[in-house]
């Protein structure tokens, strides 16, 4: 993030700094949503158990980001036109998912507190297995904004896919 | 017949058909203080001054717009032969250096087909500079100063049959060139290839229709489509083909790449149009880039035809553009 401030002053981002900006926070969002999910299969394959306490910052980082990335949008592509969000979450599917997986996410933040947890007790985990779907939001947005390179989106839903598939491994072993 | 004499690959401008993005400056500066002094007779709008010093504004020539500076016309490019990053192609292409020996096929529905090569090319057009707006489907948009010639110019030459309808165009494919033309890390193209485009005889031969071989007055970069490529300033900057080495006069209306890739996006036409929307994004308006600042760029509403109507609207009359868009 320091390194996206200092380089949209000193005029690094290239030619279109606002696109780049947006595109930066935009892949930072999913990377840091994405490592977060990473931290338990890691812990279960390699026994680091270190590990999931960054769960959270992660989580929350992931927000941070999001937050701005949505902030440049509204800001430089729609000029802060309010009418025009609300439009643009109607009319591109791509923004519709976007825009629902930050309202998801919304609930996963203000939970995120260990009083909170202590209070949801149970339902803190169900609630915040809700960072599955935002997950796949997430990955199919990045999908359905490109143009026609699939190569760099798709190598994302494949980190989905094979968390998933990490999960759904141990789980069946959990099982038998 | 001797031919004006070409010596390298980069001596194609006089001095004097060079203006360094300096002067650019200057010239709208010189302007402003003649508004400021007075000195502009009372109806007089700086544009109209413009008129007086370079061609006139109403021709669609030139525009009195803040011209994108060198830097970004040259490092923000949809090359995707290079990369589909816009940042890439300018570090990639600094090998690409084409010169006046570059081949260009021309043939189909033409009295005079052959392989031609730029130098031949260049020395039988004028060349002149133009100064256009460039709206990208992408909604973000510059203003440049191309140097090159008018197509027509060309076809003129070669001499169309009554049975050529359209104009095809097509990029150079080589992989040793283009790392873009490869296969990405997961197998996919990210286009088919060679890059396809094409115009109506009529939209070709409009005056607007260029053939740039240079920008800001030095010849072609290669990010932005050296040595030879086509300029259609009223419509999306993708139907501007780069590198040129294929020119076709056909019956049918020719294969474009983008529409191959995606007919419910992109069209032939591909007029900028700010009524039509791409599926996922609005047209209605544009962010112009003029330099690399973070707010250097501004939104601004987008004109139907890129504010080019005057000079090409009748070419479309009768036609429903929300259909063949």
């Amino acid at each position: 993030m320091s390194y996206l401030v200092y380089a949209a002053i000193f005029r690094l981002l290239g030619a279109d700094p606002q696109e780049e900006m947006l595109h930066q926070l935009g892949l930072w969002t999913l990377i840091l949503l994405l490592s977060g999910l990473s931290l338990t299969p890691l812990n279960r394959i390699f026994s680091i158990p270190k590990l999931i306490q960054y769960r959270r910052m992660l989580g929350l980082y992931a927000f941070f980001y999001l937050v701005l990335h949505i902030l440049v949008f509204f800001w430089f592509y729609l000029d802060a036109n309010l009418a025009e969000l609300f439009d643009e979450v109607i009319k591109r599917p791509y923004v519709t998912l976007g825009m629902l997986a930050t309202l998801l996410m919304l609930p996963l933040v203000l939970t995120s507190t260990r009083a909170m947890q202590r209070k949801l007790g149970k339902r803190w985990k169900k609630l915040h297995q809700l960072v599955y779907l935002i997950a796949i939001l997430g990955c199919i947005h990045f999908i359905w904004q490109s143009k026609s390179d699939l190569n760099e989106p798709l190598i994302y839903f494949i980190w989905l896919v094979s968390l998933f598939s990490i999960r759904a491994y141990f789980a069946r072993k959990k099982a038998q | 017949m001797k031919n004006r004499k070409i010596r390298g690959a980069y001596t194609q401008y006089k001095d004097n058909q060079v203006t360094p993005e300096d002067s650019y400056w200057n010239r709208r500066d010189f302007i402003k203080n003649l508004g400021l002094s007075g000195l502009a007779a009372g109806s007089m709008s700086s544009s109209a001054l413009m008129a007086t010093i370079d061609r006139p504004v109403n021709s669609g020539f030139n525009t009195a717009e803040p011209l994108s500076t060198e830097n970004v016309v040259t490092h923000y490019n949809n090359f995707y032969e290079f990369s589909t990053s816009k940042r890439k192609p300018a570090e990639m292409a600094v090998n690409f250096k084409p010169g006046n020996d570059w081949k260009v096929e021309i043939s189909g529905e033409i009295e005079k087909p052959g392989n031609y090569t730029l130098e031949d090319i260049l020395s039988w057009t004028r060349v002149e500079e133009r100064i256009y707006r460039l709206r990208c489907v992408e909604a973000w948009s510059m203003v440049v100063p191309w140097q090159g010639f008018q197509l027509s110019q060309l076809i003129n030459l070669v001499k169309p049959t009554s049975k050529a309808k359209f104009v095809a165009f097509e990029t150079l494919e080589s992989r040793s060139v283009f790392p873009g033309q490869k296969r990405g890390v997961l197998g996919f193209h990210v286009l088919p290839w060679p890059y396809r485009e094409g115009l109506r005889m009529d939209e070709a031969m409009n005056p607007l229709a260029f053939l740039a071989t240079g920008v800001y007055g030095k010849p072609l970069p290669g990010q932005n489509g050296a040595p030879l490529r086509l300029v259609v300033p009223w419509k999306y900057g993708f139907k501007s083909i780069k590198s040129i080495v294929k020119i076709r006069f056909v019956e049918q209306q020719p294969y474009n790449t983008w529409r191959k890739s995606g007919p419910r996006e992109y069209g032939f036409y591909a007029n900028v149009n700010p009524k039509v929307d791409h599926p996922r994004w609005s047209q209605a308006t544009e962010r112009r880039i003029t330099d690399d600042s973070f707010f250097g760029t501004k939104r601004i509403d987008t004109k139907m035809f890129n504010g080019y109507g005057e000079q090409v609207a009748s070419l479309y009359s009768g036609m429903d553009l929300a259909r063949d868009f």
